[in-house]
């Protein structure tokens, strides 16, 4: 009698726990689509030639973004030419050569506390280190600086991981044939860790397109009539316009910003989302 | 291929210049290693340099300590404590939001769903974690602020509320993700013992597989508090940044990383605000910096526990 009012109580606690837990996340998923739906069906509209092709007109009431695109750009670009070689070579570091030490555990708890650093706090030491110190003043080189601090730990963790990955019998292989350290690394080892280098990267600097408190005082600007000509350019940017829209024009256009916040998240996810699938077919095609 | 005059010193040399070459970027390799420490020591001294007029002219306990934020009164008022407990009032609501819906969530992935829904929840939550935090900032705007003011019949939709919700709703991939990574660091023999036992799958879960768990899944909800405290584009266009001291969750509040975007555009560099904004900032880093050390700890006893 009472056992079997055991057994009733444990399965209805199960089909409790199930419903409680799967609503949880039903209510996690619908989120994240109703998120993504709200861009997607109010950012449609705006997306045309003239949209792409176009500057921004009447504070951006009007017109176009071209320039807030090629900004983001080339902010993005000069990040990457900054944060993969150091970040690979740190990786290569963390996977190769650092001994098992109190050191190495000081290096490895550094990078998981950068990555938890707020990026306002990245803003503010970008502007004290590279904005002024560094005599960069506001300009492309110094928010791609700022990035690139912000980024380094998913790249140096994404490097990590995928060499972590490749069987030592490999290394010792070409070890073997006479190879030194450093040629087994360049030749044997990065080659079969890349894809999970890359698409490592890729999702950290897919971040950083998006970040606005680091650039918010080393560089990007509001209105810029011509595009960037070098490093030394100030810049317009993504969510930086986003914001500048939502809290400083009055009357802003809920069309072209929601037109602005789509392209943004469609580049993001479109590039993050290419860079896994890419990966996991690269996976599924080695097999150690 | 014509042979070279002298076959072997020329051999010597090409190795000897390959050594040369090889012992530069071993070198770099090294330097670009130990960056990590030297950008995080890099940061906090950056901060503490500029934070020093502050301490001298303001002082830290006055600062910490002090209830009126007027930077720009003359003499300005510099007290923190409304926009440290702008900040808490924020996260707080964030927490009440991320870690019940989060760990749930996490526990269905992890215990109760197939690979085909794992995997499928898993992109999901890697897409939340890639929309960047201005766009959820613009979706609060457009959905939140009106539908707190409406609930609660407010004049102003822009309240610590509004800010929390929106920012738990941001923290839920690293809760969930770390979580869920916790949990399935749990040995699947822990679980078959269970069951042999006699034990339903959620009895299992409940009793055993989320308590060995549990440093886990707090080093997440850790975390997710980190998170949360740092974010700043969302709750400066949310919070409605009145830095008064805060009551309850339905009036606006002035977070720490508010104030410092929406002050430090406008401040004389060198002067007492631009450095008293500098030591906010120390103080948000050293918030940050305990939390994401107390987390690494825990995670990393974990790891050591479960490894074989």
């Amino acid at each position: 009698m009472s056992g079997m009012s055991r057994t009733r109580r444990a399965r209805r606690s199960e089909a409790v726990a199930r419903a409680v837990t799967g609503l949880a996340a039903v209510s996690v998923v619908s989120v994240a689509l109703f998120v993504l739906a709200y861009i997607v069906y109010h950012g449609i509209g705006a997306i045309d030639w003239t949209f792409l092709t176009d500057v921004p007109r009447d504070r951006g009431r009007e017109g176009g973004i071209l320039p807030v695109i090629v900004g983001t750009l080339w902010v993005v670009a000069t990040t990457a030419g900054l944060t993969l070689p150091i970040g690979i070579l740190a990786g290569i570091y963390l996977s190769e050569y650092a001994p098992r030490t109190f050191t190495t555990r000081a290096i490895r708890l550094a990078i998981t506390n950068m990555a938890g650093v707020p990026s306002i706090v990245y803003g503010l030491f970008g502007l004290a280190a590279f904005v002024l110190l560094a005599g960069f003043g506001r300009s492309i080189i110094a928010s791609a600086l700022t990035l690139t601090c912000m980024t380094l730990p998913v790249v140096i963790t994404a490097t990590e991981e995928a060499l972590r990955q490749i069987p030592q019998d490999l290394r010792q292989a070409s070890l073997a044939l006479g190879a030194t350290r450093l040629r087994t690394i360049y030749k044997v080892v990065l080659p079969a860790a890349a894809p999970g280098i890359i698409t490592g990267s890729i999702l950290g600097l897919a971040r950083a397109a998006g970040e606005t408190a680091p650039i918010l005082f080393t560089g990007a600007v509001f209105q810029m009539r011509k595009l960037p000509d070098g490093l030394s350019s100030r810049f317009m940017s993504l969510p930086y316009h986003i914001y500048a829209q939502v809290t400083s024009v009055p009357g802003w256009s809920p069309t072209l910003v929601w037109g602005t916040a789509l392209v943004l998240v469609a580049g993001v996810s479109v590039v993050s989302v290419v860079a896994a699938l890419w990966r996991s077919a690269q996976r599924r095609r080695v097999k150690w | 291929m014509r042979t070279p005059p002298s076959d072997g010193a020329r051999r010597l040399g090409r190795t000897t210049t390959r050594r040369a070459a090889e012992a530069v970027v071993r070198a770099i390799i090294h330097v670009c290693g130990w960056l990590a420490i030297v950008i995080l020591a890099a940061i906090a001294i950056f901060l503490a340099w500029n934070s020093v007029r502050a301490f001298g002219e303001a002082g830290l306990g006055t600062m910490l300590s002090g209830t009126a934020w007027y930077p720009t009164s003359d003499p300005g008022k510099f007290g923190m404590l409304p926009l440290i407990l702008g900040s808490l009032f924020v996260t707080g609501v964030a927490l009440a939001v991320s870690v019940p819906v989060g760990v749930a969530a996490a526990v269905f992935i992890s215990e109760f769903s197939g690979p085909g829904v794992k995997d499928v929840m898993k992109s999901i939550i890697e897409f939340m974690a890639a929309v960047p935090s201005v766009v959820y900032g613009l979706i609060g705007v457009a959905v939140v602020i009106p539908l707190v003011k409406d609930v609660f019949a407010l004049n102003s939709g822009m309240t610590a509320l509004t800010g929390g919700i929106v920012l738990g709703v941001m923290s839920l991939p690293t809760v969930i993700s770390i979580s869920e990574d916790a949990l399935h660091a749990v040995p699947f023999d822990l679980r078959q013992g269970s069951a042999a036992l006699g034990n339903t799958r959620w009895q299992t879960t409940f009793k055993v597989t989320v308590p060995a768990a549990g440093s886990g899944i707090f080093a997440a909800v850790m975390l997710g508090l980190g998170r949360a405290i740092g974010e700043t584009m969302a709750v400066l266009m949310l919070t409605g940044n009145a830095a008064v001291m805060p009551t309850t969750v339905l009036e606006s509040v002035r977070t720490m990383t508010g104030t410092i975007a929406a002050e430090m555009g406008e401040v004389v560099q060198g002067g007492l605000h631009y450095s008293v904004l500098f030591a906010v900032g120390l103080v948000l880093f050293a918030i940050t910096f305990t939390i994401n050390l107390a987390a690494d700890l825990v995670l990393e006893r974990q790891r050591k526990r479960w490894r074989r």
